[in-house]
């Protein structure tokens, strides 16, 4: 990688203070947390929003005629805005709020796979999928006659994009759905290419950007993409609130989700009609408050930007990979030469769990296991791996700490 | 720094997950089960075999897991041979209540070898790590023999 082509390293380490949980002691150690990309630590301002709405401003939204309800739905109806600004939606109806990734993505599989797709057609993914990406098309292959196709990807763990092209030669397939980031290798996708090559072959394309909207801005028109997905709890908001993103006519041909309060036009026993987009896809009361402090997240992300946030990153991976792979008997998974800030790796003699007990007994929390992404931990022939992930809030110190950790771990297992 | 860890890792969990005595697939089997922890990847598979008198003759397992998990199935196929069904279910049972720290104490001569894994009740995500192998045998001696 050319370091000397990026932005110098921004000195984010100021902003540790605004994250109140980080500063406090595990066993008598300070906490180094190299967990963010499982879910990131929250900000007081989104703290702060969440606690104000329930104090000063807070009922039921779209539905009473009084000035409690109308604050309230001007506050949730006001962060459609925001992350249609953040993502440059062309319209803030083309924001549908959900609970988290998981369920944008469930979705599109319910709405767009068996209201548009037809039996015979194909969805193509990645290997390197994480298992809500991967399941709710499997369910949709089986109820519906949908083909499931997986887009290999290299041993540097870079999408094939020689093979997706392949996969697209028949043009029978409807939708590619891949993740925009992986969160096992920290792969990024080249997202407007894998849209172009889509859409030469007749194909929608749907990125799962839980991981990507976290280290860098996010254009889902310059991408080309038709839906992109994220959650709100991995870009320092609460959990509970997530978004789909998808271009009004495909929102507006697609049937609804789930059926209920606040998606319908009218309801009789006969029939009933649908709400105008993006209020048909939200039925039932939403998560008013989690939707505000998504708001309040966004704001904050903005405030830092998303350049001083991705130079800062990009230094910590770079510092990263260069003393993690240093330790000996350490494999790292994946070497793309496009990545964010996620670093997964093997121990010679040490298994993930027993790597992640050791350094937690140091303070410092990573996460071991498959990372919900299977078929990804088969292809590179590991049952788990061990991931250390940064966010805007680690600092170098946090890096060291993770390196000297290893070093220590593998005396211990010598 | 990794002082109280000895308590999790002892020497004898450590020797046993690089050099087991009872690892791999027994040619002639009775039956064999598998267990696996879906939180993270780990899976282990035993392989029993009778002899004349109904007891366990042979325990075999292979599997991919942490120093916990492969220590607990080697030390448990140690325990367990020449058992009959009754007391290895009995042996099974005995043994999740030491790893989740019930009231059997480690130095209860029951134990024997498996006492050294009374620490893994000071961590509860590894409980499941050490408790694994037995549930694949429990489920290799099935419900009737
Ligand atoms: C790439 C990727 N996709 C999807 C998800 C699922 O996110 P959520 O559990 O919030 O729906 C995650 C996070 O675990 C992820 O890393």
């Amino acid at each position: 990688m050319n370091v000397d082509t990026r932005p110098a390293a921004a000195d984010l380490s100021g902003l540790r203070a605004d994250f109140p949980i980080l500063s406090q002691k595990i066993r008598g150690l300070p906490l180094v947390f190299l967990d963010s990309a499982a879910s990131a630590q929250k900000p007081r301002v989104v703290i702060e929003a969440m606690r104000e709405a329930m104090e000063t401003q807070y009922a039921n939204v779209h539905r009473g005629l009084h000035w409690m309800s109308e604050r309230t739905t001007d506050a949730y109806e006001s962060v459609r805005d925001a992350v249609a600004a953040l993502i440059n939606a062309a319209s803030r109806e083309e924001i549908v709020f959900t609970r988290n990734s998981t369920e944008a993505i469930n979705l599109v599989a319910h709405s767009f796979g068996r209201g548009i797709l037809r039996p015979g057609q194909a969805v193509v993914i990645s290997e390197m999928e994480h298992h809500s990406n991967i399941v709710p098309w499997q369910m949709l292959r089986d109820a519906h006659g949908i083909e499931l196709r997986v887009c290999p990807v290299s041993d540097a763990g870079e999408l094939d994009l020689a093979a997706l092209g392949e996969l697209l030669a028949d043009r029978r397939v409807g939708l590619v759905s891949v993740t925009h980031m992986s969160n096992v290798l920290g792969t990024y996708v080249p997202a407007r290419r894998v849209a172009r090559l889509a859409h030469e072959h007749g194909a929608r394309v749907l990125f799962d950007g839980s991981q990507a909207i976290v280290h860098r801005r996010i254009d889902v028109q310059a991408i080309e993409a038709d839906f992109y997905a994220f959650t709100g709890h991995k870009l320092y908001g609460p959990t509970g609130i997530g978004v789909l993103w998808a271009r009004r006519e495909l929102l507006e041909a697609m049937p609804p989700f789930l059926g209920g309060g606040d998606m319908i036009g009218t309801v009789r026993f006969e029939r009933s009609t649908w709400a105008a987009i993006p209020h048909k896809f939200e039925a039932g009361t939403p998560a008013i408050l989690e939707a505000i402090g998504l708001g309040a997240a966004i704001r904050y992300v903005e405030t830092v930007g998303y350049a001083a946030i991705a130079a800062h990153e990009a230094a910590l991976t770079d510092h990263a990979l260069a003393i993690v792979s240093a330790v000996p008997g350490l494999r790292i998974l994946g070497a793309a030469q496009d990545r964010g800030g996620v670093v997964s790796f093997t121990m010679e003699n040490a298994h993930a769990h027993d790597v992640a007990t050791l350094l937690d007994r140091q303070g410092i929390a990573v996460r071991a296991g498959h990372h919900c992404a299977e078929p990804l931990m088969a292809r590179f022939g590991v049952e788990s791996t061990a991931r250390a992930s940064f966010a805007l809030y680690t600092t170098r110190a946090e890096v060291d700490a993770l390196a000297a950790g290893l070093h220590r771990v593998r005396e211990f297992f010598a | 720094m990794f002082d109280d860890l000895r308590d999790l890792y002892q020497d004898v969990i450590l020797d046993r997950a690089r050099h087991p005595r009872h690892g791999g697939r027994l040619a002639a089997f009775d039956a064999t089960a598998e267990a696996d922890n879906p939180m993270c990847g780990d899976r282990v598979r035993v392989w029993i075999a009778r002899d004349d008198a109904g007891r366990l003759g042979g325990v075999g397992y292979e599997g991919c897991g942490c120093a916990i998990s492969l220590a607990s199935a080697d030390l448990m196929a140690e325990a367990v041979i020449g058992k009959d069904a009754a007391a290895a279910r009995e042996a099974a049972a005995r043994f999740e209540s030491l790893a989740r720290g019930g009231t059997l104490t480690s130095d209860d001569p029951a134990f024997g070898p498996l006492g050294v894994f009374a620490g893994v009740a000071e961590f509860p995500s590894r409980v499941k790590c050490a408790t694994l192998p037995w549930g694949a045998l429990v489920a290799a001696l099935g419900g009737g023999a």
